[in-house]
């Protein structure tokens, strides 16, 4: 084959990276993890020609981080967890003056469900790929405990203290879990949907109120002009 | 892990053994010495608390939280149009950027999407942000090493952005001005012609910034070869956006996803540099401001008429279901992971802001280095606290 010259390869590399990630890409992407984690993985969620979601069992959690890792998602995007429970305040845009709705206190799991109130999920990119993975696994109700991240992926460490301190997930093996924002004698989690938002308590949302319509542009002008004639006619007397 | 990665740890037990024949006679002690919360190397209030030996540093660890406002709390009590108004101050320096990722993940989850000629000037206001937010940086770049001049002519240069970003959208710097379904207004008479003219004036301030900082010579002693951070380090703490295509990484979600924006209507290139030093992300951040000013030059010729909003209900709720989307923004990957139950607000979202993974990376960086690199490096990773903080 004849040498490329620089500007033909460029852009060849160019329409190479353009190649977006396909469904066959994400289906192949779960069966290898299926192949790599075994019954770990619970469900898989492919949102066509957007995304990718799995869910894997709490005590496969870390095997799922290594396993995705050597499948070459390799770039630590976020971690963080979800509390399912409807939060007993209210959304917060509600009406005060209206009758109080019976709150709803059914659990809701989101994409690919989820037995439990707490789940911790993950975003993993694969950048010569261009996909990336949603990962969750539930975290036990009585002992919200789930393994580290650290190990494979550095970065977790950070986002798992900041889980820690908001929903009280305990990540087993984690070197630090120092709080990151709270003080250390600060109790309660603030992003369980059970700590209430103290703003709110004291002062309730008004509710959904129309806006005042803007004046008309006329009015204005007719108001200026009776000013103007106001302050003639005053230097005139 | 690699050889590059050993490098620093390696110079590291070097400097320590030749400290060990010195302090023979010099006993030196352990001291812990706090950078910041109030220090003009960390852009508002962040704290390094870092351990030294001699002039080394042994162990350093960030303080964050100085600033923390709670938005993933705020947002649940907020309905989708509102968000954008506390989404806005996260990065205060590029808060345009801020705004499009949240938005295109609520247009996702309603399956809608903002008519192409909203979707021409988002893309422009987009870059404008940037341009904005890496013009301070490239200027703030020098004060941290002594000199002055840059910040000047940044500030100069940058007010040029702040008043088209004004002129378009009313606000320097929160414009809460994207909307689900398209933007709040049009763009005013006049406007492109001065954002033409403006473009020719950033490319030469990047060209004075590249003459006065980057060809220095004292500017390139303190920046090359300091703070590296190879590649696989750079991946596995998450390093987005200059910092990790200064590490040899060709990854840009401008390009490498498919997005209801323009920038494939323009023709730019994505720069990166081996070498994963300070001056390496400076450098692709110079290299960057440039590639932005010519996306902004060439979309300028190509926003096609038509209006500027989709029809969306008065009352917005989003169906539910749950959206990732995240844009390169000016400090690198940016993304909400937005839940909705299909009420008028969000259920749960999850920000991931670039700067909080950016500086996590900086005890690693850190260990080894002496205490004058402790600012370049902590420049060139480029961090804005409510970035952090969130």
């Amino acid at each position: 084959m004849a040498p490329l010259s620089d500007d033909q390869a460029t852009e060849e590399s160019d329409t190479d990276t353009l190649a977006l990630p396909g469904d066959g890409l994400r289906e192949g992407i779960v069966d290898d993890l299926r192949e790599r984690i075994g019954d770990a993985l619970i469900d898989a969620h492919i949102s066509p020609n957007d995304d990718l979601w799995v869910r894997v069992t709490t005590d496969g959690w870390k095997d799922t981080g290594t396993a995705l890792k050597a499948a070459g998602f390799d770039h630590f995007c976020f971690l963080s967890a979800i509390d399912w429970m409807p939060s007993p305040y209210g959304t917060g845009e509600d009406d005060p003056d209206a009758e109080p709705k019976e709150p709803d206190t059914e659990i809701v799991q989101g994409v690919t469900g989820g037995e439990t109130r707490l789940q911790v999920f993950a975003r993993l990119t694969d950048l010569d790929r261009h996909v990336g993975i949603t990962i969750k696994a539930d975290v036990p109700d009585d002992e919200p405990l789930v393994d580290t991240w650290t190990e494979s992926f550095a970065g977790a460490n950070w986002h798992e203290r900041e889980c820690h301190e908001m929903f009280g997930i305990g990540f087993v093996g984690h070197p630090d879990l120092r709080n990151m924002y709270l003080p250390t004698d600060f109790e309660g989690h603030p992003l369980r949907k059970d700590f209430p938002l103290l703003a709110r308590m004291v002062k309730p949302w008004p509710g959904i109120v129309d806006v005042e319509p803007m004046p008309e542009f006329d009015e204005e002008e007719k108001n200026d002009d009776q000013k103007e004639d106001e302050s003639t006619e005053g230097e005139s007397s | 892990m690699t050889m590059l990665s050993d490098r620093q740890q390696l110079s590291y037990i070097a400097s320590q053994a030749a400290d060990a024949r010195l302090n023979v006679e010099l006993e030196t002690e352990g001291m812990t010495l706090n950078i910041g919360p109030q220090h003009p190397a960390t852009h508002g209030t962040l704290r390094i608390i870092c351990r030294l030996d001699g002039e080394q540093v042994v162990w350093a660890e960030p303080s964050a939280g100085y600033m923390h406002r709670g938005y993933e709390k705020l947002t649940e009590v907020r309905t989708f149009p509102q968000v954008t108004t506390l989404i806005n101050r996260i990065d205060w320096l590029g808060s345009f950027a801020n705004e499009v990722p949240f938005i295109l993940a609520a247009e996702k989850l309603m399956e809608i999407e903002a008519p192409p000629r909203a979707q021409v000037i988002r893309t422009i206001l987009f870059e404008l942000s940037r341009i904005a937010n890496v013009s301070l940086f490239l200027g703030d770049l020098g004060v941290q090493m002594g000199a002055i001049t840059p910040v000047f002519l940044a500030f100069r240069d940058r007010e040029y952005v702040l008043n088209l970003i004004e002129g378009a959208t009313g606000g320097r710097f929160h414009p809460n001005f994207d909307r689900i379904g398209g933007l709040k207004d049009d763009l005013p008479k006049g406007w492109i012609d001065e954002t033409r003219q403006v473009m020719i004036k950033l490319q030469q301030f990047c060209d004075t910034i590249e003459d006065l900082l980057f060809g220095n010579e004292i500017f390139q002693s303190r920046m090359r070869g300091i703070g590296i951070i190879p590649a696989d380090i750079a991946k596995s703490y998450g390093l987005s956006g200059a910092n990790l295509r200064a590490s040899g990484i060709d990854y840009d979600l401008r390009r490498d996803q498919e997005l209801p924006m323009a920038w494939d209507k323009a023709d730019w290139r994505v720069w990166t540099h081996p070498d994963g030093d300070s001056f390496a992300r400076c450098w692709v951040r110079l290299q960057e401001t440039r590639e932005s000013c010519k996306i902004v030059e060439q979309l300028l010729d190509q926003i096609p008429a038509g209006p500027i909003m989709t029809k969306v209900p008065r009352i917005i709720k989003v169906p539910e279901g749950e959206a990732w989307v995240a844009t390169e923004n000016p400090l690198g990957e940016m993304g909400y992971y937005v839940v909705s139950k299909g009420d008028l607000g969000p259920f749960r979202v999850k920000i991931r802001s670039a700067s909080f993974n950016n500086i996590s990376v900086v005890p690693w960086a850190l260990k080894g280095v002496y205490v004058p690199d402790v600012i370049t490096i902590l420049a060139s990773l480029y961090f804005i606290l409510g970035d952090i903080d969130r």
